[in-house]
């Protein structure tokens, strides 16, 4: 279907599925339970989960197929962001005109840090990508504040002189971001029984976005692109000894992570329409290098599975704090409760940083696939239990 | 007039004259075999003809065009390929993977933003790369992962791959250093049936004489940098020059 081998339809439809239902899927608690707390079923981190999904399923472009290990991916990210925000306080609220800016501004500006960066490849590169990235995040936090400004953010203010639209509403408040009339922020509760379950404009528009770039992304690893960038990751010399000038290839694929990177701030920006200069910090530029490490790189999904991951310890696992604990361990023995509360503590709450990394180390060190190498693994084990049980002496393999 | 001409070549790296006004000429489809001890400057020949250096002074022509200040890959672009020492394969690719990059490179030239079409649409390239693998004897690892190859096989491989681009002229460096006795015999017949049947001109850097001697029809020996003859393997054979200076250990 559209082009593409079973398995990838298959992968398609999984994802699509899974966008479509997330408001169920991330709900699974009565709203009153006492894990009410686990579901992340609310549109912001919905949000949020396939945005920087869509950072992941660009930067894996770039590092999963060619190798190489750009440290300075949020740059273009901020970049996309900006750019949006402008786009809200000079032309119109529409979100399309502002997220195709982003997008092109990220190309232009990865176009520029990619042609430099890529003279050099291993560490140097990282290091000039990673250098490009803090003098983006540097400037924008102080020469540039008449374009970003500064430290407060680049935020919508009453007087914007919006040429397609009104500078302020008629009741004297800041418009809101809409695709054609509809808001980014309007949400419809469904509730069923003791559910409350989120439906958000925004979050469908970006989950939408997703399904297609992920399409986009699936067409790039089985084109010949796609092979070409491969056979740079595995062997440059060959590549030149072959005729083929690697150079524009690396470009290229730079090019295209940057502009997903700039999707992902432009629709950043229009689901809440204001632009930082942390978002280009260096820890913002780790963070999807992460993602796409702990999901799988150079897989297809494990970079949406990775940003879901880390996104999901990020806004759960933050918000258990002291008293949350208590109140599990209620039931216990007072000596015996406290006690486990400061075992866990460390873990939760401000902590959760410390849980995420010895997640990745252990996914790291066992898993080097990532998570999809997990879910491989798990499938495989399945399979041959099954086997094991229908029949004890399934030998079918063809002996070569 | 050789398809490659190289005249007057001279390259120092500081104080060591790694060649010395080197002439050299190769027939259209000989095998022409560039010999000498260690040291003697093979290795940076064969650079200087592949692009990876640039010769002080000298010239080197290859079918009327000159080749010096050009990338690897435009070199390769025209009609030069390279087998190296160690195969330099796509180790991470499979076999099958590894065939069809050299055959796009061939269609679509050293840059092409094909990026939205399946691999496997492109016909031509499928059934060329799965006619050059047949050739090879190699159909049934095509799903194999390169690395996984025995040495031999990637050996093949990489010959396979530089063939698939038609190349006017194959040069290899040692290719059957460290080979088993009949690994090498294989590649012998391999060459010699490539340079027969495919009309492509060898040009071919080795210590082995056995494959020297069984394939070359004209051999040039180099030492110190600076080419001590250029002569048919009968008279190489004889050569007393040749022999005090490189045979006289081996032969």
């Amino acid at each position: 279907m559209f082009g593409m081998n079973k398995n990838d339809t298959t992968m398609l439809l999984l994802v699509a599925v899974l966008t479509m239902l997330a408001p169920f899927i991330l709900n699974p608690f009565p709203t009153d339970s006492g894990l009410a707390q686990f579901n992340a079923g609310y549109p912001d981190l919905m949000q949020r989960f396939v945005i920087f999904g869509i950072f992941a399923i660009g930067f894996n472009i770039l590092f999963g197929l060619t190798g190489y290990l750009s440290f300075g991916h949020a740059a273009f990210l901020g970049v996309g962001s900006y750019s949006a925000v402008w786009m809200f306080k000079l032309l119109s609220m529409n979100v399309i005109p502002a997220i195709l800016l982003s997008v092109a501004m990220a190309g232009v500006f990865a176009l520029v840090i990619g042609y430099i960066s890529l003279r050099r490849s291993g560490i140097y590169f990282s290091i000039l990508t990673l250098a490009f990235a803090q003098m983006s995040f540097n400037l924008a936090y102080s020469v540039l504040t008449p374009i970003t400004n500064g430290e407060t953010g680049l935020q919508l203010t009453l007087n914007d002189p919006r040429i397609l639209g009104v500078s302020q509403t008629a009741d004297g408040s800041i418009p809101v971001t809409s695709l054609f009339g509809m808001e980014m922020r309007s949400t419809y509760e469904m509730v069923v029984g003791p559910w409350a379950f989120q439906f958000n404009v925004g979050y469908y528009l970006s989950a939408l976005v997703l399904l297609a770039v992920f399409y986009l992304s699936i067409r790039i690893f089985r084109s010949p692109f796609g092979l070409m960038l491969r056979a740079v990751k595995s062997n440059q010399q060959r590549m030149n000894y072959t005729g083929l000038n690697t150079r524009p290839y690396t470009l290229a694929a730079f090019v295209i992570s940057g502009m997903y990177a700039g999707l992902a701030g432009g629709l950043l920006a229009s689901m809440d329409p204001l632009a930082g200069a942390e978002r280009m910090q260096w820890t913002a530029s780790g963070e999807v290098v992460l993602m796409t490490i702990l999901g799988g790189a150079g897989t297809l999904i494990g970079p949406v599975l990775g940003a879901g991951f880390i996104k999901y310890f990020e806004n759960i696992f933050s918000k258990i704090n002291e008293s949350v604990l208590h109140s599990w361990f209620s039931a216990l023995p007072d000596g015996l409760e406290d006690l486990l509360v400061t075992l866990v503590y460390p873990f939760v709450g401000k902590g959760w940083h410390m849980t995420l990394g010895i997640l990745f180390v252990l996914v790291v060190v066992f898993l080097p696939g990532g998570l999809v190498e997990g879910g491989q693994r798990i499938t495989t084990w399945l399979r041959s239990k099954k086997a094991d049980g229908n029949k004890p002496t399934s030998t079918t393999e063809p002996a070569e | 007039m050789g398809i490659l001409e190289v005249k007057g070549v001279n390259k120092r790296f500081g104080g060591l004259q790694a060649l010395g006004d080197v002439n050299l000429s190769v027939k259209e489809n000989s095998v022409h075999a560039i010999i000498g001890p260690n040291g003697a400057g093979k290795s940076t020949l064969l650079n200087v003809l592949v692009g990876k250096l640039i010769p002080d002074t000298g010239s080197v022509m290859f079918d009327g065009q000159s080749v010096l200040g050009r990338a690897p890959y435009e070199i390769n672009q025209m009609g030069i390929s390279r087998v190296f020492q160690t195969p330099e394969i796509f180790g991470d690719l499979t076999v099958m993977e590894n065939m069809m990059i050299p055959c796009f490179a061939k269609r679509d030239g050293a840059f092409e933003m094909n990026a939205i079409a399946s691999v496997l649409s492109q016909k031509d390239v499928v059934e060329k790369a799965e006619h050059m693998l047949k050739e090879m004897n190699m159909a049934d690892k095509r799903q194999m992962h390169a690395a996984a190859l025995s040495r031999g096989d990637k050996r093949r491989l990489e010959i396979g791959m530089c063939l698939s681009q038609e190349p006017r002229l194959l040069l290899l460096d040692e290719p059957t250093a460290g080979m088993a006795r009949a690994d090498t015999n294989n590649t012998i017949d391999l060459l010699r049936q490539i340079n027969e049947e495919r009309n492509i001109t060898i040009a071919i850097i080795e210590h082995d004489m056995h494959v020297v001697f069984s394939l070359a029809d004209r051999i040039t020996v180099l030492a110190q940098g600076k080419p001590l003859v250029e002569d048919d393997p009968q008279n190489i054979r004889g050569n007393p020059l040749v022999r005090e200076a490189y045979l006289g250990e081996s032969a």
